[in-house]
């Protein structure tokens, strides 16, 4: 407990210090009516502009944070990852392991007395850091979702078995996936829950072009 | 009472008998499910984690085949159902991507096939005292809590048919069904989800934390309306033998419908010596 304390302690310090580097940084740019005594960042604007989210409207009352059921296992929580949105720490934030570890569940943006939805904020910071050619830090779940998609494009729907085994080549560690997955695998099994033959859709084409077209994939 | 239904991937996989209760349940409610002809996948976490754009493709995909029938989707997994929602709030909002799935599969958006949770269906759509005169073995003496997990009824601006902090239709369904819901702090609280089998450890805590809550507060099942919650609650517990059901398999048994023993073989955790203690089973 005390170790956990101390290392949010440390977090929060380093916060701190980055943000005080990335004010000088961006001391050229434009000042926005609505917030008229800092600057804002490109990458703020570029964050609201592709979640949908008012990420400005955050004054910090850090209830995303504590309703987050994974908050515990993020390097930064929620409430830290919108400000340092709005102070436009880009680096730290595409290589953070926050928008991984987020699973969608929508609490925050329930809670939000702001309305802001982080959901697709920590959605978006994925998808920048991506693009900007970050390596996810959660290895494992970026290979999930990898796998899950691949998946979908070669069956149109999720096959388990295929899904599991690319799942099981592409993450870094299988050693540690196999031991922490071998025992409900089995019970899956032996529960014929998970199919040997895949279901295909008919008109795969069209998912295909889905994935062409639209997703870029 | 007729609907599209799309019964998702798990339905005929991981969480088997989540579909084949729902389905089962739906015949004798009078409630006609008809399968939307070659569905896809909706893509799930995954799809929204790596890709805005198949995010809401892929449920578009699905929401599009069910615009010709007109009819409302019926969807039993929460996850399912939230990307269906946000594909067609897409499709009223969003023009230019209209068209391009327009043209790119042939249809034409109507805004007539609204996509629909299979609970909200259920607790909402029908008279319950309708469900109650149906019910021919009540559960009686079961305490079990509701589970909704995280994403069934949020975000509230998309879902809006049952509170999203405390939501009571499915712990009216239950005395419906003569079962005695207990409350308890944990309803919406997640399960961990998609983290199941890329960060275990996060799931396993907070599986633990929900069982134990329920158990803190004399439950002795979780009723869930999930694949996801159900298989995580029913795989990654330790140290408890909780039985986790689904709604529909609650209600297929008070219906006293037949296969309510092939269900429940399914499950890792095996409900049947807790019925059978009650004479449910």
């Amino acid at each position: 407990m005390r170790e956990q304390a101390s290392s949010v302690k440390r977090q929060t310090l380093n916060v701190k210090r980055k943000t005080s580097n990335v004010k000088r940084q961006t001391s050229n740019v434009q000042y926005p009516i609505s917030n008229i005594h800092s600057p804002i960042s490109n990458f703020a604007l570029e964050v609201q502009r592709r979640s949908g989210e008012n990420v400005f409207r955050c004054y910090y009352c850090q209830k995303c944070t504590v309703g987050c059921p994974t908050a515990y296992a993020m390097d930064y929580q929620p409430a830290q990852v919108l400000k340092m949105i709005q102070l436009g720490m880009r680096e730290p934030l595409l290589k953070s392991s926050a928008p991984w570890l987020c699973v969608g569940c929508e609490t925050c943006g329930t809670r939000c007395p702001n309305e802001i939805r982080l959901a697709p904020v920590m959605d978006t910071l994925k998808y920048m850091a991506l693009e900007a050619g970050y390596a996810p830090p959660e290895t494992t779940v970026y290979a999930l979702h990898r796998a899950f998609l691949d998946s979908i494009k070669f069956f149109g729907r999720v096959h388990e078995t295929t899904m599991l085994a690319e799942y099981v080549l592409r993450s870094k560690d299988i050693f540690s996936i196999v031991r922490s997955n071998i025992d409900v695998g089995v019970t899956l099994l032996l529960k014929r829950k998970i199919p040997i033959l895949p279901e295909r859709v008919k008109a795969l084409g069209q998912v295909k072009e889905l994935f062409g077209r639209l997703g870029n994939w | 009472m007729k609907y599209s239904y799309y019964p998702g991937c798990t339905a005929s996989t991981t969480a088997v008998e989540y579909g084949l209760s729902s389905e089962a349940v739906c015949k004798a409610l009078g409630i006609e499910l008809i399968e939307l002809e070659d569905w896809n996948c909706c893509g799930a976490t995954s799809g929204h984690a790596l890709s805005h754009e198949l995010a809401t493709a892929l449920p578009g995909r699905n929401v599009a085949i069910a615009q010709a029938a007109g009819l409302d989707i019926a969807i039993p997994c929460p996850a399912c159902y939230q990307r269906s929602l946000a594909a067609d709030k897409r499709f009223q909002e969003d023009e230019t991507w209209r068209a391009e799935m327009e043209e790119l599969l042939g249809f034409e958006y109507t805004g007539q096939a609204r996509p629909r949770n299979l609970l909200e269906i259920i607790g909402c759509d029908l008279d319950l005292k309708d469900v109650a005169a149906k019910v021919k073995k009540p559960l009686k003496g079961l305490k079990p809590v509701s589970y909704y997990g995280c994403v069934l009824v949020r975000p509230p601006e998309l879902t809006g048919w049952d509170d999203p902090e405390h939501p009571v239709i499915m712990d009216r369904l239950l005395e419906v069904m003569g079962a005695e819901p207990v409350s308890w702090s944990y309803i919406v609280d997640c399960c961990g989800a998609s983290l199941t089998l890329n960060r275990s450890d996060v799931v396993i805590t907070l599986v633990n934390k929900l069982v134990q809550a329920a158990e803190d507060a004399g439950a002795d099942s979780i009723v869930s309306a999930c694949g996801m919650c159900q298989i995580n609650l029913d795989t990654r517990q330790k140290g408890h033998r909780m039985p986790i059901f689904y709604f529909t398999e609650l209600l297929g048994l008070a219906l006293d419908l037949p296969g309510t023993d092939g269900w429940f073989r399914r499950h890792a955790i095996d409900p049947r010596p807790l019925l059978r203690s009650l004479r449910l089973a």
